[in-house]
């Protein structure tokens, strides 16, 4: 029986072994995976009920957790909600939060590793745990410039500074009150939630980042341009014929200028002068000599196609298709065919320009500290990667100052101060409104601010408005409110 | 007589009288050994009666913010009647191994403790409160578990009775196919309200008939009919007992819906045969034919085949959302997860979440609460309690008690097994209680007399064997 029954103590010692592993496994090893699962109730209820830390603007919290006599303990209020959703997100009562709100959700509630030794500190001092808190990059005043300047259009506004990366604004209209959404009471904080998604006009997206992606029009000339100047093979001096229209290769759509009529006049017109004037068909000569593989190659390392730029919110990948259509990769060199983009992917074209050359990670986020005012975490400048050569960055800089000097860009002009910037007017199919952009920088010479204005559904002109008319003034405004400082 | 005895006690009576004392201070250690057991056993049961205490007063500050002096009064029950328990080993059974009742008791407790601390979060109050229901079962379980040790000085005695265990056994077990289903399992018998799990019961009846059947049996059971490979297999005339326990297993499967149950009974049949006759292929045998009819059910059952699927893919939407699916499981999860290594304390957890997580759940809330440190705390005490029960089986000088302390020691270890195992999906989740700490007074009753029964087999064991006093 001896050795029968050691070998029973062994089976059961495996049992036992089993279930210390499963254990183990569940609440060490897979224990942050099971948290962060959307399902969790637990993490869900926690980081709602939780004295949750503040979100800062300038010094001010725009975000914050005040004391309620209720089940929840916390109720979650912000301080000028519509203004800075885009940025803050919202928290709500069984649902996943969004936004910074959700990006840091475990920062902002304290379950995060990195609060870990702030929280024991907190249950060893006997002090009720609080999350910590996040700055944003955010620069309050131009934020509500853009704010301002973008009126009661749909659509965003995009500021960057180029050097090092940093979001100075995000605007996104029309926008949402996240104080709604935070309500304790569950029915009312639902009713508010199934409003703003059955809304139309999509308040609860944010279109900086996210969302439907626009049409980039003619701002894509810009990624065009550097793909020829990257090449070696051409210069802004590249000429190409000047026809006042333009049958597409192996279909019988013709496409013209803009503004009707040849470019600039002459029988060529350069590279420089249809990006001044911002004309169709050089472009398309210019796309279909370059081809899709080249053009999306320049694209990508601007970033698009990145899945993986978070800011920390995810940023939708704005996309350039490997066209395999002559026509489609000839549209598509002036921003129509499928090009779709973020107008923070704009501004980060402008943005690299800019920087001669040099795309810089975008960021929200400055700083994360703990309830004590310790850092947790700084955020530092980090490139993105090279995007064009600091050569390419110079010449695209001239050509971008000429065009708002002398070009299409004129109602970006700022006096005193040298403008770079594109603008864009992109179709979306037979009588739908225009999508109006611009893009750029100032001062040109040494860049502070880089931007990126997007107006959906025409600014309300249907097919009448133009970036320049609609989009380019409202770049001025938050350029300005940098460089005149 | 083991060889220390005599070797201790030859040469002394044959040299001169200096070794003479060495002898008789060797037989006044021997006689003081019993005491000695008990004088161990008090300490940590005074231990486990504090933690039990503790447990509770966390889980008031825990759970409400405040101090309910009252509930207190709820572990303090249990503890003066474990220390009863003490007192009449003391007198009835001085050589009983001194971990069980502690071990027991600190289990008993934590789950008291627990499960007061679900009734908080889900504000049952009075009597509905299950936490002072559990103190009730605890008490009569208690009781009814000393009344055993008192009653049954000798074990041995049980063996007599051995086909009328099998007879109370097998209709414990079948008794619920006359009542309705609760929760989906017809493992339930309704009587003036009170609701009670009699397949509980019958695993110590089953228990008492395979040792007492086994011992007298087993000769025949050992001839080797046919060798296949390394393998001897019995007779064929030999297989009527394991296809008998198979049907009923099968049975209790199929008619009563309980893959836990029937998992439990067949695991103990094999493993008590196989300690009988030693020989592994009744163990082959018994895995084939029970795999092989649970694959069957699970091909040809929808519920024995959900239960697969929702262990497989447990966090598919599907499952999760689906009914019966794998919500509970997976809430259990997540409740564990947030305990982490080092839990969220005592009664400041969620794991109300879970519905039924007094019951099935339990380990889940605890893991939960008290972490992972915790966890391996409460299954490091089932590994103890287990492990001195095995020891009967080594020590012991009986084979009918030998071979029913290595059953009823081994279906505590497959049972907490089966469930813990189910809850942290190592296997399907079943339905079987956590012993001592789920709610529910079958489970207690059930198993506080199995903690009896080792208690009297153990102090069966002679002195002789074990010289150190603790081995």
């Amino acid at each position: 029986m001896s050795r029968e029954l050691r070998r029973v103590s062994i089976i059961v010692l495996a049992m036992f072994a089993a279930l210390f592993l499963s254990t183990s496994i569940i609440q060490v090893g897979q224990s942050d995976n099971l948290r962060s699962d959307p399902r969790n109730t637990r993490t869900i209820l926690a980081s709602f009920s939780a004295e949750r830390g503040d979100i800062i603007v300038g010094g001010e919290p725009i975000a914050s957790s005040t004391p309620v006599d209720d089940d929840y303990q916390f109720l979650r209020q912000y301080a000028n909600g519509p203004l800075y959703a885009p940025a803050t997100g919202y928290s709500i009562i069984n649902g996943e939060p969004r936004g910074v709100e959700g990006a840091l959700n475990r920062e902002l509630a304290g379950t995060a590793d990195s609060t870990f030794l702030a929280r024991l500190n907190q249950i060893i001092t006997g002090q009720r745990p609080k999350g910590a808190s996040v700055t944003l990059t955010l620069d309050a005043n131009l934020q509500q410039v853009a704010w301002d300047a973008l009126g009661d259009k749909t659509g965003a506004v995009v500021a960057l500074n180029p050097k090092t990366g940093q979001i100075l604004a995000m605007v996104s209209k029309p926008s949402y009150d996240p104080n709604q959404l935070a309500s304790h009471d569950r029915q009312q904080a639902l009713a508010a939630y199934d409003a703003l998604v059955a809304d139309p006009t999509k308040p609860l997206q944010n279109r900086a980042i996210a969302g439907d992606l626009y049409a980039p029009g003619s701002t894509f000339k810009l990624i065009t341009t550097a793909t020829a100047l990257e090449s070696g093979d051409y210069t802004p001096d590249s000429e190409f014929p000047n026809p006042g229209s333009l049958t597409l290769t192996g279909t019988s759509t013709t496409i013209t200028n803009s503004e009707g009529g040849s470019c600039g006049g002459g029988a060529t017109a350069s590279i420089a002068t249809a990006l001044r004037l911002s004309c169709n068909i050089p472009f398309a000569q210019l796309g279909g000599e370059l081809g899709a593989k080249k053009i999306q190659a320049q694209a990508e390392k601007f970033g698009f196609g990145d899945d993986e730029i978070d800011i920390p919110q995810h940023v939708t990948p704005s996309q350039y298709p490997l066209y395999t259509d002559a026509a489609k990769v000839e549209q598509s060199a002036f921003g129509q065919a499928d090009d779709r983009v973020t107008p923070l992917q704009m501004a980060m074209v402008s943005a690299g320009i800019a920087n001669g050359g040099i795309v810089m990670k975008p960021n929200l986020v400055q700083e994360i500290t703990a309830p004590d005012l310790s850092p947790l975490q700084e955020f530092t400048a980090t490139e993105y990667g090279r995007a064009i050569s600091e050569q390419t960055a110079t010449t695209m800089t001239q050509m971008m100052i000429n065009g708002v000097n002398s070009g299409a860009a004129s109602n970006a002009r700022i006096s005193g101060v040298q403008v770079a910037g594109k603008t864009g007017t992109a179709q979306n199919g037979v009588g739908d409104p225009y999508t109006l952009w611009f893009t750029g920088f100032a001062p040109a010479d040494d860049p502070q601010i880089a931007v990126a204005v997007v107006v959906a559904n025409g600014g309300g002109l249907g097919q009448n408005g133009f970036g320049n008319t609609l989009a380019a003034p409202i770049a001025k405004k938050v350029m300005e409110a940098v460089v005149k400082r | 007589m083991s060889a220390s005895t005599s070797s201790a006690a030859g040469p002394s009576l044959a040299t001169g009288p200096g070794r003479i004392s060495d002898f008789t201070s060797s037989i006044r250690i021997r006689l003081r050994e019993p005491a000695r057991l008990r004088n161990i056993e008090l300490p940590l049961l005074l231990f486990a009666i504090g933690l039990s205490i503790g447990a509770m007063a966390l889980v008031q500050l825990g759970a409400q913010g405040q101090f309910d002096e009252g509930m207190l009064a709820l572990p303090a029950a249990l503890g003066g009647l474990a220390l009863v328990g003490h007192i009449i080993l003391r007198v009835t059974a001085p050589n009983a191994d001194p971990f069980l009742l502690p071990i027991a008791t600190v289990l008993n407790g934590i789950g008291i403790a627990e499960i007061s601390r679900l009734d908080i979060a889900e504000h049952r109050l009075g009597w509905d409160a299950l936490g002072v229901k559990q103190v009730v079962f605890s008490a009569i379980a208690m009781v009814l578990a000393f009344i055993v040790l008192a009653a049954f000085r000798n074990v041995r005695v049980l063996s007599r009775y051995r086909y009328i265990a099998m007879f109370v056994g097998i209709a414990l077990l079948l008794l619920p196919m006359a009542f309705k289903p609760i929760n989906g399992a017809q493992v339930w018998v309704t009587i003036a309200g009170i609701n009670f799990q009699p397949g509980e019961l019958a695993k110590i009846a089953l228990a008492i008939f395979f040792a007492g059947y086994l011992v007298t049996a087993r000769d025949s059971l050992s001839i080797i009919g046919r060798k296949l490979g390394p393998l001897q297999f019995p007779r064929a005339r030999d297989l009527g007992p394991i296809l008998i326990v198979w049907v009923v297993a099968m049975g209790v499967l199929v008619v009563q819906r309980d893959l836990g149950t029937s998992l439990l009974y067949f695991g103990l049949f094999l493993v008590m045969i196989y300690v009988a006759t030693a020989r592994l292929s009744w163990v082959v045998l018994g895995m084939t034919l029970f795999i092989g009819g649970a694959l069957i059910a699970s091909q040809t059952l929808g519920y024995v085949n959900g239960r697969f699927v929702t262990w497989l893919d447990a966090f598919s939407n599907e499952q999760y959302r689906a009914d019966r699916g794998s919500f509970q499981v997976v809430q259990g999860l997540f409740g564990l997860a947030d305990g982490g290594l080092i839990g969220t304390g005592l009664g400041q957890g969620r794991p109300d979440i879970v519905p039924i997580a007094e019951s099935d759940f339990i380990i889940p809330s605890l893991g939960e609460e008290l972490g992972l440190i915790g966890l391996f705390a409460i299954l490091g005490l089932y590994l103890l309690m287990v492990s001195r029960g095995l020891r009967i089986g080594h020590l012991g000088d009986d084979d009918f008690g030998r071979l029913l302390g290595v059953g009823l020691s081994f279906v505590i270890a497959l049972q907490t097994f089966i469930v813990v195992g189910g809850v942290t999906r190592v296997i399907p989740l079943t339905g079987l209680t956590t012993p001592f700490l789920a709610a529910g007074g079958s489970s207690l009753v059930a198993n506080w007399i199995i903690v009896a029964l080792l208690l009297r087999l153990s102090d069966g064991i002679r002195p002789a064997r074990f010289p150190g006093g603790l081995q």
